[in-house]
């Protein structure tokens, strides 16, 4: 039971129109809603400032280490029309991936970022304070899947 | 030698005379000094023990717990088992300390209590030093004791013990003025700054009873601006331990914390002791003017008795703000003195005088 | 007149500059080990710079290879005061995600469980928002009550904070035959002392005078910074998952989300005081039909999550905490991810500290109710 101004097929209609280059689906949960690396930082933009969509509150900023690419997820809630949208971004390359920062969008994204940066090794371009927020320097970034640590970690 | 223990004038003069009779005037100076010595070393000493054994209990009576129990009977031990621990407890020092100062500090703070408690009249007798200008003595000396404080701030090298020297200097500085102002209006009530002359003036009634409402009000304030002046809560802030970790004395430890720990109880003590001499009547017993059965019964009890159920009826209140009030800030202390406390008090020496002139409280 | 140009040529000299202190990771008001490198001009606070992760124990990497039923252990260990929120959390993505319907009985179970432990939670938060204030005695008043909460858990699920209680599709154990008249015992007494804290602090002036108009947070904010639970609510972002998101017994409860829009210290610590009202009211509400029933769903011995993510949003006494699951249809997920409420609010702490003085800061930082393992994991 979800509260929005918008059911989730109308939300999904409306974004598809809003954002062509983008793949727009209904998910289980929530729509989600696929952007382009490139079109990160415009789009965010336009979720937060377009007066229909308002998406104003990150509730939450990851990354998931995918075989061939690392992905970031925002989950992002209008605190006005109260919709939900999972909004994620495929990065290029998954050894050295590089996205932009939304930081300047969200405020709350500066210090998700920095965990993100922190655990998977994802740099934020344009992200004013990009340092390890949880590990040491020079520690690796534990939440991809080639991780391997023999003394700290117990594999299953 | 007799013993009278409703009048000790008979006593320390036969114990004068007994002394010069075996020795010669200059030695029995020195025997005399000696023995008034050790009796305030033991007094401070016990009585510090017994202030932070009450204190416990009181606060754990505030809190709805026992307090100590279990060592002694009624944890009585506890606080000897404490200060046993902090004598053996190695004494630490931060590597880029100022060593001299370091040292030093817990020496002021101490000279300056012993220095105040030295003209406190106990009881008819029962007082080492009886000063023309006693208050002034008192309120003079007092204020040495923030020195220590600070050199403990600044030479401890550490920026915790800093601020917290720092907002002590501000704090003790200030309300120095508003003990200071409600003694002076007492002292134009009582028409003498000698200690002895402000108890015997209120043979018949109290000061606090005698002097109207503006002996009520300068009351309050001093209790007010004395417990800023011990560092106590609601005015610790220069040991706010949620802030500053432990302020001035973060970096002392043992027997030199100890310094400080019981200086903080005994100016407590000298406080109440103040208060209890200046608006309470000291050692003189509870009087209603022409209740004369009820009056003789009060006289039956010791001037001594008198004197420590009053000290440790101020000191109770004391505890009581401490336990029940959230602290200042720093600004907001310093408000309080200088927006509040200070033009109440100006005005009510002026009312004090307007009672004085017009006889009102004869 | 030479002396005095002397003296002003002088004070021309003297260098001020601002100074750094580290508060933590050892200091009694940071309440775990969290470090603020705090920027000082005298007594006024500049800027603070939170540096986390002394106790990071990596539990989203650890969650990676072991099954779900075991996931919900772990999340106790991270927000320890609001563990059975948390626990609920994974139990109610992990039953979403299979599509199982749990008995009503458990749904009522849980909200009570929540809802004790919000009481808890604020309990505790209480405590320690009066010490750092200085006013010691609270602190005892607090946990005396606090104690009572703790009892019921304990003869319930035999733990006191870290409770454990739910499983996938259920409950571990069904309540114990004195639950309801303990948790009725427990309301009736602390319908009395719970005016007693107002008595004690909320109508303190010296209290007033320490949290009004401190430490102000504007609606904007808060939203940006992602400042979520009463914290949030305190400037008027209404975040309350309970109401936008109703899991559990709570679409059938009447209860009310408590907003204000101060967004001052005073105003969280007010919201905290009202949401006890709420949660005794909740539980009131549930207490007296327990429906009978199970008290858990039969899974598998081996539960695997169909492929695909799912999140599960629910409102702990901090704020909004989430789980989001990724899964590759095997027994252990491929990713977990837990969006801890404390660790957007922390962040937000320079916004509202800087220009305040330190003794602020640590009364702007009570009122933020940080649960250091909560921020990092």
């Amino acid at each position: 039971m979800i509260l929005s101004d918008m059911t989730k097929e109308e939300l999904q209609a409306y974004l598809t129109g809003e954002f062509p280059d983008a793949a727009v689906s209904v998910g289980k949960q929530y729509v989600e809603m696929v952007v382009k690396a490139e079109d990160l930082h415009a789009a965010s933009q336009k979720l937060k400032s377009s007066p229909e969509l308002s998406f104003d509150y990150l509730i939450c900023l990851t990354g998931v280490d995918y075989p061939e690419k690392m992905q970031i997820v925002y989950h992002l809630e209008s605190t006005l029309h109260r919709h939900v949208v999972v909004m994620k971004c495929d990065t290029a390359d998954r050894n050295e991936p590089k996205i932009d920062t939304v930081s300047d969008i969200w405020r709350t994204a500066k210090y998700h970022e920095r965990e993100v940066y922190d655990l998977l090794g994802v740099i934020f371009n344009n992200h004013s304070d990009l340092r390890r927020l949880f590990l040491e320097d020079g520690w690796g970034f534990p939440l991809r899947k080639d991780y391997k640590d023999e003394v700290r970690i117990v594999e299953r | 030698m007799g013993f009278n223990i409703y009048d000790f004038t008979e006593m320390t003069h036969n114990m004068h005379l007994w002394f010069l009779e075996r020795m010669s005037p200059a030695m029995t100076t020195v025997v005399e000094w000696t023995i008034i010595g050790v009796c305030y070393l033991l007094f401070i000493a016990l009585f510090g023990l017994f202030l932070v054994y009450a204190e416990r209990k009181v606060c754990a009576a505030f809190q709805q717990r026992l307090g100590p129990t279990r060592v002694g009977y009624w944890g009585l031990l506890q606080t000897i088992a404490d200060f046993l621990k902090l004598l053996m407890k190695e004494l630490i020092m931060p590597k880029s300390a100022d060593k001299f100062l370091y040292n030093l500090a817990p020496f002021i703070v101490m000279i300056a209590t012993f220095m105040a408690i030295a003209v406190l009249p106990f009881g008819k007798g029962l007082q080492t030093m009886d000063f023309d200008i006693g208050i002034f003595y008192v309120t003079a000396v007092s204020s040495i004791g923030v020195i220590g404080i600070l050199i403990a701030g600044w030479s401890s090298n550490n920026k915790y013990s800093l601020i917290g020297a720092m907002r002590s200097g501000a704090q003790i500085l200030s309300y120095e003025l508003s003990v200071s102002l409600s003694l002076v209006t007492m002292i134009i009530f009582a028409g003498t700054m000698q200690l002895s002359g402000i108890v015997e003036g209120q043979r018949d009634a109290w000061f606090l009873f005698k002097g109207h409402i503006p002996a009520l009000i300068a009351f309050v304030i001093f209790l007010i601006a004395g417990t800023a002046e011990t560092n106590r809560g609601p005015f610790d802030l220069a040991e706010a331990e949620s802030e500053l970790t432990a302020g001035f004395h973060t970096e002392y430890s043992g027997i030199k914390f100890a310094f400080f720990f019981l200086a903080e109880y005994i100016n407590m003590f000298i406080v109440a002791a103040m208060a209890t001499t200046v608006f309470l009547g000291g050692w003189m017993p509870l009087h209603f003017g022409s209740l004369e059965s009820f009056n003789h019964v009060m006289d039956f009890i010791p001037p001594l008795v008198w004197f420590f159920i009053k000290v440790c009826g101020v000191i109770f209140l004391i505890m009581w703000f401490k336990w029940t009030f959230p602290r200042l800030r720093v600004d907001q202390i310093l408000t309080l003195e200088w927006k509040y406390l200070l033009p109440i008090n100006l005005i009510n020496i002026l009312l004090m005088c307007l009672v004085v002139l017009t006889k009102f409280h004869l | 007149m030479s002396e005095l140009k002397e003296i002003i040529i002088s004070s021309d000299k003297i260098h001020t500059d601002q100074y750094l202190v580290n508060m933590g990771p050892q200091h009694p008001s940071t309440h775990g080990v969290l470090r603020l490198l705090v920027q000082l001009e005298g007594e006024i606070v500049h800027h603070i710079q939170p540096h986390v992760g002394y106790i990071h124990s990596g539990i989203e990497k650890m969650c990676e290879a072991i099954s779900y039923p075991q996931i919900i252990h772990l999340t106790d260990r991270m927000d320890y005061l609001s563990a059975h929120m948390n626990n609920e959390a994974v139990a109610l993505c992990v039953e979403n995600a299979l599509q199982v319907e749990v008995p009503d009985r458990v749904k009522y179970i849980r909200t009570i469980m929540d809802e004790l432990s919000r009481l808890a939670s604020h309990q505790l938060w209480w405590c320690v928002m009066g010490m750092d204030l200085g006013a010691l005695t609270t602190f005892f008043y607090g946990l005396r009550d606090r104690e009572h909460i703790l009892d019921i858990f304990e003869e319930t699920c035999g733990a006191r904070l870290t409770v454990n209680y739910n499983v996938p599709g259920g409950l571990m154990f069904d309540i114990h035959p004195n639950f309801q008249k303990r948790v009725k015992d427990f309301l009736k007494e602390f319908k009395k002392k719970l005016p007693e804290y107002d008595q004690l602090l909320s109508d303190n002036v010296i209290f007033r005078e320490r949290t009004n108009n401190i430490g102000y947070l504007s609606l904007e904010d808060a939203i940006s910074w992602g400042v979520t639970g009463p914290s949030g609510r305190g400037s008027g972002f209404s975040c309350d998952v309970r109401k936008h998101e109703p899991y559990s017994a709570y679409p059938l409860v009447q209860f009310q989300e408590k907003l204000d829009t101060k967004g001052d210290s005073f105003t969280r610590y007010k919201l905290r005081i009202d949401e006890m009202w709420e949660s005794i009211r909740i539980i009131e509400q549930l207490i007296d039909n327990i429906p009978e029933g199970d008290y858990a769903v039969k899974m598998k011995g081996v539960i695997k999550l169909p492929e695909g993510e799912f999140y599960q949003r629910v409102e702990t006494a901090r704020g909004e905490f989430g789980v989001y699951i990724i899964s590759d249809g095997k027994k252990n997920p491929y990713r977990v991810k837990f969006r801890s409420p404390g660790f957007s609010n922390l962040f937000a702490l320079n916004k509202m500290a800087a220009g305040h003085k330190i003794a602020d800061l640590v009364a702007i930082m009570s009122t933020l109710d940080l649960v250091i393992p909560d921020i990092d994991r």
